[in-house]
């Protein structure tokens, strides 16, 4: 009898696990085959539930509260619909090296195999999007199982992990007893830092004329904001950023260069062909960031730190690669490096970004007459919130001009979906990135295309009652797919125009505040009215619909061929 | 880059669905499997999966890591040819009336090295074994003969240069 009574349900144990790892916020979606898993949680109040409006939905909150957090993420969704409507986000939480774990349910284990109601076999389909996934048809699994899970989630470079539970084994009585997970044999998340390779490494770098650093998510992830800035300062090293590595280093920094890639910057990009050296810290040489392979930095020496191996030598080769956690190697790397400074390098850097300035950035950031420009509200963002708000967009010409132009004092404070490029992302992981990060004013730049990717959850953020500053830029275009449309498809503008409705009327529907700018004129005292009102805000902007964003490195382009404007 | 024949031997725990995801890598970088065979290993709990390719170098090592990344991956090794002994079996059914033709048949029996498995009243199996080549010169021999079935065993393979098993276990 005795027994009996320690014994709980698979669906108790699940919770019971969750409280283990100090889960904050569970966000998801009930339905048949997890009703066991949310009658538990039912009784722990002490975990927050955030009940999205489509599971897409749950899994952007989750990554965007793990973004601006640093914790894993967690995800609920029921089985078939439920779990395929997780896959997006799976998969933008995989390029992105973001840690989630999600749990769906399952029909019966007697059921499997049988195409019964939303049944789908969610394993198969989530593994290559997937960092590990399993299937729990036992209840005595579970904590070891789950305790797997975080582990493996949260570990070396971080990813996505789905646990799919059958519905007899939530039912099933099991013995709980919680064990953190701090090894598993077959997997080795963080490679030991070699001495020699950071040695051979700190050689080049002393011996370099014109050494270039480029950083990309690997430091946050890390945590090695300050380790990237004492090795710069030390060394006179410019560097520049991609998309994820944004707000890693303040954007204030003197050695900051900026943005690599496609629409990065344009002394970073022409200068990646120029430098004898350059050192890549925790980013994975997307084709974003090095246009054409065939003539990237082929004139200098590559040195690529990184914690996955299948990462060194797979778009880049290495002249020296150096394994491990971005800050035990720089750690390393610190004492092994001379000090110096570039100051004649880093001028180079500077002129050309005086160039890029006169003929891009000054009209971009004061066009004074025409339509409002995308950039020339970032601007005025900028100047009300100091570089001290967490900023998150969505996909296309908003998020570029966004990257390019947002200001950052504090690390992860960017949050933005970078790999997979997934519309919709933006205004669930605004939500979630405010109640992984309450004290910081969040503000959710998206397109009026992308916000009606997912403009359902502003019934999440109207029943959580967070404060998320949701500021439209309204092109009433697809706007990117247009601006290749007119760059290299004779402004043949097929299916990209918009039709949209009103959105502030729609945000009014949901208990939240709006207004709509069109004059130059009011944009500030609209900006402060958004910053300033207590709860969430949308705030849309009609900016000028045909503008395009420059520099750009087109497709096939070497990065030194980027270009300033469209001749 | 020139292409080459690779043997990769990947170690792994054994779980449900693992090959699927294996597998998974060589569709992604749209790589073709020439053979696959799977077994235990020397250590207990330890599958050992070896598997064929032919592709150029740089190719095979980006699987070769992407394999090994898998969290049930214990780990991942690839060889060239010289560098591993390895064997394959191919079974061979054919018609009994080709035992009719008796010097003909005992010849091919010794100088194929080849095992008879079974006869029956109407067909007998053989088996061979060796690499790809002599399996397939029997093949060609055999088929204007009126061969019924062939099936060719993916490789086996046990590779010269490598530390035990265990030593990466730690
Ligand atoms: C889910 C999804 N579908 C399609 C695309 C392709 N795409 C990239 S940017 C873009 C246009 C986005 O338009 P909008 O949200 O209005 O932003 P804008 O570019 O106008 O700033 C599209 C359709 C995508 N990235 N994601
Ligand atoms: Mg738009």
């Amino acid at each position: 009898m005795t027994e009996l009574i320690t014994k709980i349900r698979g669906a108790e144990a699940v919770i019971k696990c969750l409280k283990e790892e100090n889960t904050e916020y569970i966000f998801g979606y009930p339905g048949g085959a997890i009703m066991p898993i949310y009658d538990a949680l039912y009784d722990y109040p002490e975990i927050n539930h955030v009940l999205s409006r489509h599971e897409q939905g749950a899994i952007h909150a989750a990554q965007g509260y793990a973004r601006a957090s640093g914790k894993t993420g967690v995800v609920f969704a029921t089985s078939g619909p439920g779990a395929t409507n997780l896959i997006t986000g799976i998969a933008d939480a995989m390029i992105d090296s973001t840690p989630l774990v999600c749990i769906t349910g399952q029909v019966a284990s007697q059921l499997l195999g049988t195409d019964a109601f939303q049944e789908i076999d969610i394993i198969s389909i989530s593994m290559p999007v997937t960092k590990w996934n399993f299937q729990v048809t036992n209840a005595e699994e579970i904590p070891e199982v789950l305790a797997k899970a975080f582990y493996i989630a949260s570990s070396g470079r971080p990813g996505p992990v789905l646990i799919d539970i059958t519905k007899d084994a939530q039912f099933a009585l099991a013995d709980f007893t919680y064990e953190k997970c701090t090894k598993i044999r077959s997997y080795k998340p963080v490679p030991t830092v070699s001495t020699d390779a950071v040695n051979e490494a700190a050689a080049l770098i002393n011996a370099a004329k014109k050494p270039f650093l480029i950083f990309g998510q690997g430091i946050i992830l890390s945590g090695a904001e300050q380790e990237l800035k004492t090795l710069i300062e030390k060394t006179g090293i410019p560097a520049a950023w991609t998309i994820l590595g944004l707000s890693a280093l303040e954007t204030a920094h003197p050695l900051n260069v900026g943005m690599l890639g496609m629409h990065g910057n344009y002394a970073p990009n022409v200068l990646t062909n120029e430098c004898d050296l350059l050192i890549a810290v925790g980013m994975r040489f997307d084709d974003r960031v090095t246009g054409n392979l065939n003539s990237y930095a082929k004139q200098a020496k590559i040195v690529h730190f990184d914690i996955d191996p299948a990462e060194i030598n797979k778009n880049v080769k290495a002249d020296v690669a150096v394994l491990g956690d971005a800050k035990a190697s720089l750690t390393m790397l610190i004492e092994a490096v001379d000090k110096n400074n570039h100051g004649e390098w880093l001028a180079k850097f500077r002129s050309l970004e005086a160039k890029e300035i006169e003929k891009v950035q000054q009209k971009d950031l004061y066009p004074g007459e025409g339509p409002i420009s995308m950039a020339e509200v970032i601007r005025v963002v900028n100047e009300q919130t100091a570089g001290e708000a967490i900023v998150v967009t969505d996909v296309g010409q908003h998020q570029m001009v966004t990257c390019r132009y947002a200001k950052f004092k504090n690390t992860r404070s960017k949050i933005t979906s970078g790999g997979l490029g997934t519309m919709g992302f933006c205004l669930p992981a605004a939500l979630g990135a405010k109640l992984g990060a309450p004290d910081k004013t969040v503000v959710a730049v998206i397109g009026d295309g992308g916000f009606q990717m997912t403009i359902q959850e502003l019934g999440t953020l109207f029943q959580t009652g967070a404060n998320v500053k949701i500021l439209i830029l309204n092109n009433e275009f697809l706007g990117m797919v247009r601006q290749w449309q007119e760059l290299f498809f004779e402004k043949r503008y097929s299916f990209t125009e918009m039709s949209n409705p009103n959105f502030v009327q729609i945000a009014k529907g949901y208990g939240i505040s709006g207004k709509t700018v069109r004059e130059r004129a009011d944009l500030e005292s609209a900006v402060t009215e958004m910053l300033q009102h207590p709860a969430s805000y949308l705030l849309e902007v009609m900016v000028g619909k045909e503008d395009n964003v420059f520099p750009m490195v087109p497709t096939g382009a070497s990065v030194s061929e980027v270009k300033l404007g469209p001749e | 880059m020139s292409k080459k024949t690779y043997t990769l031997s990947v170690f792994t725990e054994n779980k449900v669905g693992l090959l699927n995801r294996i597998t998974a890598m060589f569709t992604r970088q749209h790589i073709n499997i020439d053979s696959i065979a799977a077994s235990e290993s020397e250590i207990d709990g330890i599958h050992r999966y070896t598997i064929v390719v032919t592709e150029s170098e740089h190719a095979v090592e980006k699987l070769v890591k992407q394999i090994e990344k898998q969290v049930d991956v214990l780990k991942a090794f690839f060889h060239e040819e010289e560098e591993t002994v390895y064997q394959e079996i191919a079974l061979y059914k054919l018609p009994a009336s080709i035992t009719q033709e008796l010097g003909f048949f005992e010849g091919l029996i010794r100088k194929h090295n080849i095992r008879i498995i079974s006869i029956e009243k109407d067909f007998l199996v053989l088996e061979k074994t060796g690499h790809r080549k002599e399996t397939q010169e029997l093949l060609e021999l055999l088929q204007p003969l009126g061969l019924l079935e062939f099936v060719r065993s993916g490789r086996v393979a046990i590779t010269k240069p490598m530390a035990t098993l265990e030593s990466y276990l730690i």
